[in-house]
């Protein structure tokens, strides 16, 4: 029995407040409840704007071709592939809190799994955009997938890491989505039976699937859960080492390295719990769900980015080092004279990539940095930028110069729809985002009614005052019942 | 299915400390629980009910396999046997490339499949209407639902629910299908469950 369990004092509260369990539903169902604010309009209309302007730029590239893009023959990759190695790895987080911290049994993930899973996948929706515009000639795109054609049939190429890569993203998307409604279905429910407005009641209705909260479909669904967070633990660490295989299995110098799938996998989780930091710490403010999202949450996410961007830190050194001690001469002018040489072209985004990622988030060393949310904000931000720079150094800095000098391109700057391209799908994640948060309830209500009295504050503090008045009584009625 | 009326009484506790002893106390007294509706996974609450275990995660596996055996077979088939290609050299059975995919449908097949499963086992599906005893039970009330026969005093059932500490307590009458659940075929009776 859950509710029995004894959880040790020393650990902070996961919920703070006097709460009950009505009390949680109402503090997190209210927003879907109510008119949005003026904030949400403003923020929504912003999004919708960018999404339009991405529209926009999308068609230029249809009607006019690749050619709309600043890519060349020497960079066929340039922005549109670190975007779409930035989106994906952005999602990485949320399966890593829905899914791996729910088999290491971690209590906190209730509050923010939830909201993270939402933004994985809205994060692989924008990503998708990227290989798929790229492709030019949009309306073959299905040539992809392996279907009995009248050309042979000819088959896609098995081997190939870029049709691994088709498969690894649409696996990814769908099952996030499945997980991620599987869960939602119980407190989608519980929105439906409170619903006063006709549009509620029906809308609620189908979305919910009829649950009625039964023991045996809580049993099913539990076992669903734990099973789909094992199938998306496996699943979430071969996402991004299948992208970084589309890197590493070529012979380019800079990508020809076995070191890729560990460090686009941390990398991805690194800039993924960056990214819900900066979406919770504004959500937790605007639909005033502090006591549900608490500083707690906020230290224990920023623990994670401070190891996951030490092990990026890792990685880059021992790259660079073996780019060295490797002794092939490609390899090494790349790391030398490419990336490491602030003087070459694009030498200022190799440091500021360490700068954002490796040297910035040591300051989460310090407690008291941890838990500032003004600082753990304005962090979020950084290490979104250097992740994305990150990438940005890996694509451009290895294929602007090749082998053949004759070849080596120009300074390469993106155009004006490359760009806008690129802030459609920022419009597109947010538009997704701001309906979710005005019409899903953006914290997992049933899970934190499950950890309410083992984790709540009023229940901690009512259990020490038991612990504490009588020791021998206290452990007989509450840990002994608990078996 | 339909057509035949059921006749319930339901009781609601607020707080699950109560609802265990009581779960024990009115299967020990020989009622049948037809269900107990809670707002959030409630652990041990299946088994004082005399549930047996779920075998979805039976099922996941077997859609696994299937998935891994699809992948595999289909392309084997295609580079094997339909149409090999020469890929730098490659040997046409190049196993370790296709890996990645076989673990991709793998997984697919055993998530699709599973989360299918489940809401055909629970009757989940857009646009099904189900019966709620209590609008409460997705909020912060645990309902449980005790089935009548013709033989039971639902008057003394009620009784019985008040005196176990149940907050709320009525009778309901229900057209019996589907809507209403048949969880109780997988329920074991206490005095089986106890070997007495």
């Amino acid at each position: 029995m859950s509710l029995l369990k004894y959880e040790s004092q020393q650990r902070e509260p996961l919920v703070d407040g006097e709460k009950n369990y009505h009390q949680v539903t109402e503090d997190i169902i209210r927003p879907i409840e109510m008119k949005p604010s003026r904030l949400w309009y403003i923020g929504f209309y912003i999004s919708v704007a960018l999404l339009l302007f991405g529209v926009y730029s999308v068609y230029r590239e249809v009607t006019y071709g690749i050619g709309q893009w600043n890519l060349n023959k020497t960079i066929g990759w340039g922005w549109d592939i670190t975007n779409f190695v930035w989106w994906i790895g952005i999602g990485h987080a949320g399966t890593l809190i829905s899914a791996i911290l729910l088999l290491f049994r971690q209590g906190w993930r209730t509050g923010v799994n939830r909201a993270a899973e939402a933004m994985t996948i809205f994060a692989v929706m924008c990503a998708g955009q990227f290989p798929i515009w790229h492709m030019g000639r949009v309306w073959m795109a299905f040539f992809v997938l392996p279907y009995p054609n009248s050309r042979g049939p000819l088959w896609v190429n098995f081997n190939s890491p870029l049709l691994w890569d088709v498969f690894a993203v649409s696996t990814y998307f769908t099952v996030s989505l499945l997980f991620w409604y599987s869960g939602l279905l119980p407190d989608l429910a519980t929105v439906r039976d409170r619903a006063k407005t006709k549009f509620r009641k029906m809308f609620y209705g189908v979305a919910s699937f009829g649950w009625t909260g039964s023991t045996k479909h809580w049993q099913r669904h539990e076992s669903l859960s734990l099973v789909l967070a094992g199938l998306s633990t496996p699943l979430v660490l071969s996402v991004h080492t299948i992208v970084s295989f589309d890197f590493a299995t070529s012979i380019v110098p800079g990508w020809h390295t076995t070191i890729f799938p560990p460090y686009f996998v941390a990398g991805a989780i690194f800039s993924g719990f960056a990214m819900v930091q900066t979406l919770l710490i504004i959500v937790r403010k605007v639909l005033n769900l502090q006591d549900y999202i608490t500083i707690g949450h906020i230290e224990a996410m920023n623990k994670i980015i401070v190891l996951t961007g030490s092990i990026v830190g890792c990685a880059y050194l021992t790259e660079l080092f073996i780019a060295w001690y490797g002794q092939n001469p490609y390899e090494w002018y790349a790391f030398k004279e490419n990336r490491a040489n602030l003087f070459s072209p694009y030498g200022w985004s190799y440091y500021l990539m360490m700068f954002c990622n490796v040297v910035s988030p040591q300051l989460f060393w310090s407690r008291k940095l941890r838990r500032n949310i003004t600082v753990t904000f304005f962090m979020s931000i950084i290490v979104n930028i250097g992740m994305w720079f990150e990438r940005f150094v890996i694509i451009v800095t290895s294929v602007y110069r090749d082998y053949l000098p004759s070849s080596w391109s120009t300074y390469y700057s993106p155009t004006i729809w490359e760009i806008g391209f690129y802030l459609g799908t920022f419009g597109l994640f947010f538009t997704c985002f701001f309906l979710f948060a005005k019409y899903f309830p953006v914290i997992a209500v049933a899970e934190i009614k499950a950890i309410l009295k083992t984790s709540g504050e009023n229940y901690k503090v009512k259990m020490s005052d038991m612990e504490k008045a009588d020791a021998e009584k206290f452990y007989i009625d509450e840990v002994e019942h608990a078996h | 299915m339909a057509g035949g009326i059921k006749k319930f009484v339901v009781g609601s506790f607020d707080d699950e400390k109560v609802l265990f002893p009581a779960v024990k106390n009115v299967r020990k007294a020989g009622y049948k629980i037809h269900e107990v509706y809670t707002p959030f996974p409630v652990h041990g609450l299946d088994h004082a009910l005399g549930m047996r275990e779920t075998s979805l995660h039976t099922a996941g596996f077997i859609y696994a396999i299937t998935g891994t055996t699809t992948a595999l077979t289909f392309i084997s088939w295609v580079f094997t046997k339909d149409w090999p290609l020469n890929i730098g050299g490659k040997p046409y059975f190049s196993l370790p490339a296709w890996i990645p995919i076989t673990f991709e449908l793998t997984v697919l097949f055993s998530a699709v499949g599973m989360v299918l499963t489940f809401c055909y086992l629970c009757n989940l599906a857009p646009f099904v209407k189900k019966h709620h005893f209590h609008p409460r039970a997705t909020d912060d009330l645990f309902v449980m639902a005790i089935e009548c026969t013709d033989k039971t005093n639902d008057a003394e059932v009620q009784a019985f629910l008040q005196q176990a500490g149940a907050q709320e307590v009525n009778v309901q009458e229900v057209e019996t299908g589907w809507w209403i659940g048949t969880y109780d075929k997988t329920q074991k009776l206490y005095k089986e469950e106890k070997g007495y």
